[in-house]
């Protein structure tokens, strides 16, 4: 199945871009996207832990499941206002 | 009224927007672009970028809160993105109620809920490089 991964801030600046068509196992979660994306990226693997994530606009648990066509979002810290 | 745009903001139309005649007290607050950051550093101007779809949903659920919490229905929320120049607003927040306690409390729960669930993000420029607020540790 394809899912699309979409980068903002400082991810889509390292990553090179602000999406990316991403083929996926079925059952593949959240987690199983992230350590996909970053496979040889250390430095944006390194900030998993300051990371959130959205499926289809809302937020998502790091170990949700993924379904085809789903748009993943990688949300770094905050900074509106 | 729960936007993001790259134009410059009207507060004026968000005071409108959020203004009826049973309200008696209207509390807006307006983030300005500053000419320093926190550490101290000289700011040149701020670059925002959003992921509009979802902070506009966001901003919904903040006014949904809102009238939860205080029974109040008249919120704008107004974020802008991209270049900011010192002393312009990027976020205008207007809150309309029939007395002035409840609109202060749901502005300023408004702003800090913006602040922390809204997906949008800010680069401070300075004179000699640029980083994203937040990262910095």
């Amino acid at each position: 199945m394809t899912v699309t991964a979409r980068f903002f801030a400082v991810f889509r600046e390292r990553l090179g871009g602000s999406h990316a068509r991403v083929e996926v196992e079925p059952g593949t979660t959240v987690a199983g996207l992230w350590e996909k994306v970053t496979a040889g990226r250390p430095d944006v693997a390194a900030m998993r832990s300051i990371t959130r994530f959205a499926v289809n606009g809302s937020y998502a648990e790091f170990h949700a499941e993924l379904h085809d066509g789903d748009e993943v979002a990688f949300l770094p810290p905050m900074s509106g206002g | 009224m729960y936007v993001i745009t790259t134009e410059p903001i009207d507060a004026d139309a968000v005071y409108r927007a959020v203004l009826h005649d049973n309200d008696g007290a209207v509390v807006a607050f307006h983030g300005v672009v500053r000419d320093h950051s926190d550490g101290g550093r000289g700011v040149r101007f701020l670059e925002y970028e959003a992921y509009p779809e979802m902070a506009e949903a966001q901003m919904r659920a903040i006014g949904a809160e809102i009238k939860r919490r205080w029974g109040i229905e008249h919120v704008a929320m107004v974020h802008r993105i991209g270049r900011v120049e010192i002393g312009e607003a990027s976020v205008v927040i207007a809150v309309a109620s029939p007395h002035r306690g409840e609109a202060f409390d749901a502005c300023e729960y408004a702003i800090d809920t913006l602040k922390a669930t809204v997906p949008i993000w800010k680069k401070e420029f300075f004179a000699d490089g640029e980083v994203w607020v937040g990262l910095q540790s």
